[in-house]
């Protein structure tokens, strides 16, 4: 269960409850749906790294199989309109906001077809009519973009709600503080979201950060802080619902500590000598996919609908990397495409010269 | 026109730009209640209030990172650096890393139209960390425009013209030119990037000089001319990126000589790049080597004595103008 370290204090408590509780009895579509999204990520990742390995696919790759349900309940809770920041482990948050597999695999394999035109790649998926807003590589530095663009939200008066993601490394940023002072002070929408794998990189969150309970750095900012179990997506959709509706309705940033997992190396070149085989043979006891699975069959579901989701999900991720094999090169003259959206006439300098 | 000071000119651009577009808002340290550490936003907050003028915590990359959010979102930031030695504290990886960036890495998909501006140079005895001229770095990254002007006019037509724009500007003022005054056109007055000012036309010897030290190097001349009879033509870029290196080609074309000035650090300074465009495209007409005249490579000292000896005087100007004419 979340556990709330400072309860908002707000008049609005009451309508912020209600909306939470909507949600307790999942109905079957949803809980079809949230098994879908994370198979579609697991599968796409698994082609990722295949396609790594077949150099198809270069630069820096973070896979987020194992974290698949962190995404996926808290995009599930939001509505059009609402945004997402992450890092540079981003394959997740983009197919849960709606991308497509052939748009993040073109990317991945630096294609005309990838989402950012091959000019971002793994680390820089963006899909700006879904709200997707980065991808970026710079450990710390989106969240205080996430707070800004929740910034915009408040001074449009959208009432929408922006989705930062970071990691436990990441945590130890001094752009982050600054991020939640700032949306403390001035009551934005954004909610933090850390998701606490346990690593950044090969350095165990202890070795990292002061204190082991991070959510509690939230009270220092006036606002709330709650943790929650990343392993299980429903208590994450639960536990996103009521910080959304807290964002929403009233300007209250709340911090998310979700405990979750990698099951994989920080990159594809990390062999991960940093923890134990039996550490990440009993984490994959709690795998995500595995526990809403069992949720589904208790609830009657029938096998083959499971099983037809899961054949879809793996047909996506194959096709998309069909197509990207398929799919034209960037020209050249994009090179000098989308670096100023004002650019200035040819006869002054900086050119670019082929 | 009217006489007004500098920082008076910035103050009138910003609230111009504010009345014409509701998504204009300004933040910064003391922008709002204080009125501005050097009073460029003065009376903006009476005018405009809170939510449009707002006073941030000592966070430079966490309102910087605002910035860059809702410039993403729509919204079209001016983001006050009290003073541009500031942006070193994490500023500097917002504006790299993400506003110059973003259009980019997202293949278009999302601009970044902010102003980051704020006082730059050396003020005068505030030694090492406070006299830095950073205009150098941040005209090396693609994905910002940089614009520094050396006048009242400059200041407000580059700035409402920075305002307007949809990329990321960096907006460099001098701290030593805000209590200066000049002719300022009343309302509506831009002043388009990447076109050159010619200051001063002259036949002998270009010189490039931009920002406070083009006034120094205007001095310069008064000098060169009355006393060794060398006729000079001075040229203000106004931004360094964009370039307009049409003017400075047309100019070298008449004088054949060339002298580049800037108050920054001598080794890889922007006037290393403007002396390289000018070999390029004016090599057949240069009659000697381009000189150039710039801050000496060393921290600024506290001494008023050494801290003149490390800036661009009027005597370092006219030996160049001297070398550059063989005299
Ligand atoms: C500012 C910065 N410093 C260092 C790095 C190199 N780096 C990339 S990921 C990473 C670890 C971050 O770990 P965490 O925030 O826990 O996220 P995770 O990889 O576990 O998802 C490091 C040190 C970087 N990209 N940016
Ligand atoms: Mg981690």
């Amino acid at each position: 269960m979340p556990t709330a370290i400072a309860a908002p204090k707000t008049k609005k408590t009451e309508v912020v409850e209600s909306v939470a509780h909507k949600h307790v009895e999942e109905s079957a579509d949803l809980l079809l749906h949230l098994y879908k999204e994370m198979m579609r990520i697991r599968r796409f990742e698994e082609q990722s790294y295949q396609q790594y390995q077949k150099s198809a696919i270069g630069g820096f790759c973070h896979l987020y199989i194992g974290q698949e349900a962190v995404c996926v309940g808290a995009i599930s809770c939001l509505e059009k309109g609402d945004k997402v920041l992450t890092g540079y482990r981003d394959h997740g948050h983009a197919l849960a906001m709606g991308m497509t597999a052939d748009s993040l695999m073109g990317e991945l394999f630096a294609k005309a077809t990838g989402c950012s035109k091959g000019k971002g790649g793994s680390m820089h998926f963006f899909d700006n009519a879904l709200g997707m807003m980065g991808g970026n590589g710079i450990v710390g530095s989106h969240i205080p973009v996430a707070a800004g663009v929740a910034f915009a939200q408040k001074y449009k008066n959208e009432k929408k709600v922006t989705l930062g993601f970071y990691g436990d490394g990441a945590a130890q940023q001094g752009a982050i503080h600054e991020a939640m002072n700032l949306a403390g002070l001035w009551r934005l929408p954004v909610i933090f979201v850390l998701e606490n794998n346990k690593y950044g990189m090969g350095t165990a969150v202890n070795r990292s950060s002061a204190t082991s309970e991070l959510c509690k750095r939230a009270e220092g900012y006036n606002f709330p802080g709650v943790t929650c179990d990343g392993m299980d997506v429903l208590e994450v959709r639960k536990c996103f619902s009521e910080a959304v509706a807290r964002a929403r309705f009233d300007n209250t940033p709340t911090l998310i500590e979700v405990k979750t997992y990698r099951y994989r190396g920080h990159s594809m070149s990390d062999p991960a000598n940093y923890r134990t085989a039996t550490e990440v043979e009993e984490k994959k006891k709690e795998d995500p996919i595995l526990m809403l699975k069992a949720v589904l069959i208790e609830r009657g579901v029938k096998e083959d609908r499971i099983h037809a989701i899961e054949e879809a999900a793996d047909a996506e991720a194959k096709a998309s990397v069909e197509h990207a094999i398929a799919a034209p090169e960037p020209d050249l003259s994009e090179l000098a495409t989308d670096i100023v959206a004002n650019p200035w006439p040819a006869s002054m300098l900086p050119r670019v010269e082929f | 026109m009217a006489l007004i000071e500098y920082r008076e000119a910035l103050g009138q651009a910003i609230a111009e730009e504010m009345e014409r577009d509701d998504r204009v808002f300004l933040m910064g340290e003391e922008v709002a209640e204080y009125n501005g550490a050097y009073k460029v936003s003065k009376g903006l907050l009476a005018k405009f209030g809170p939510k449009r003028v707002i006073d941030t915590p000592i966070s430079e990359c966490g309102f910087t990172g605002i910035g860059v959010g809702a410039a993403m979102h729509g919204l079209k930031p001016i983001v006050e650096m009290m003073t541009w030695n500031f942006a070193l504290v994490g500023a500097i990886d917002q504006i790299i890393s993400n506003a110059a960036k973003t259009l980019y890495m997202s293949g278009g998909q999302f601009k970044c139209p902010m102003v980051i501006r704020g006082a730059g140079g050396a003020g005068g005895k505030l030694a090492s960390q406070h006299s830095q001229s950073f205009e150098a770095l941040f005209t090396h990254i693609p994905g910002l425009k940089v614009a520094m002007p050396a006048t009242g006019a400059d200041a407000k037509g580059l700035l409402k013209t920075a305002i307007r724009d949809e990329d990321p500007i960096i907006f460099i003022e001098s701290e030593a030119l805000y209590g200066k005054k000049f002719e300022v056109p009343d309302g509506e007055h831009l002043v388009p990037f990447g076109v050159a000012d010619v200051v001063k036309e002259g036949s002998d010897v270009t010189i490039i000089a931009h920002s406070r030290i083009r006034h120094t190097a205007a001095a310069a001349i008064e000098r060169i001319e009355s006393e060794l009879g060398i006729s000079c033509e001075l040229i203000d870029p106004r931004t360094l990126r964009p370039f307009d290196i049409e003017t400075v080609a047309k100019s070298v074309a008449k004088t054949n000589r060339c002298v580049v000035v800037e108050e920054g650090w001598h080794w890889c300074g922007v006037g290393a790049q403007i002396a390289e465009s000018v070999y390029t495209y004016c090599f057949d007409d240069l009659d000697a080597p381009v000189v150039r005249v710039a801050g000496l490579d060393v921290p600024m000292p506290y001494n008023p004595k050494l801290e003149a000896a490390v800036l661009p005087s009027i005597d370092r100007i006219i030996a160049a103008v001297k070398k550059v004419t063989y005299k």
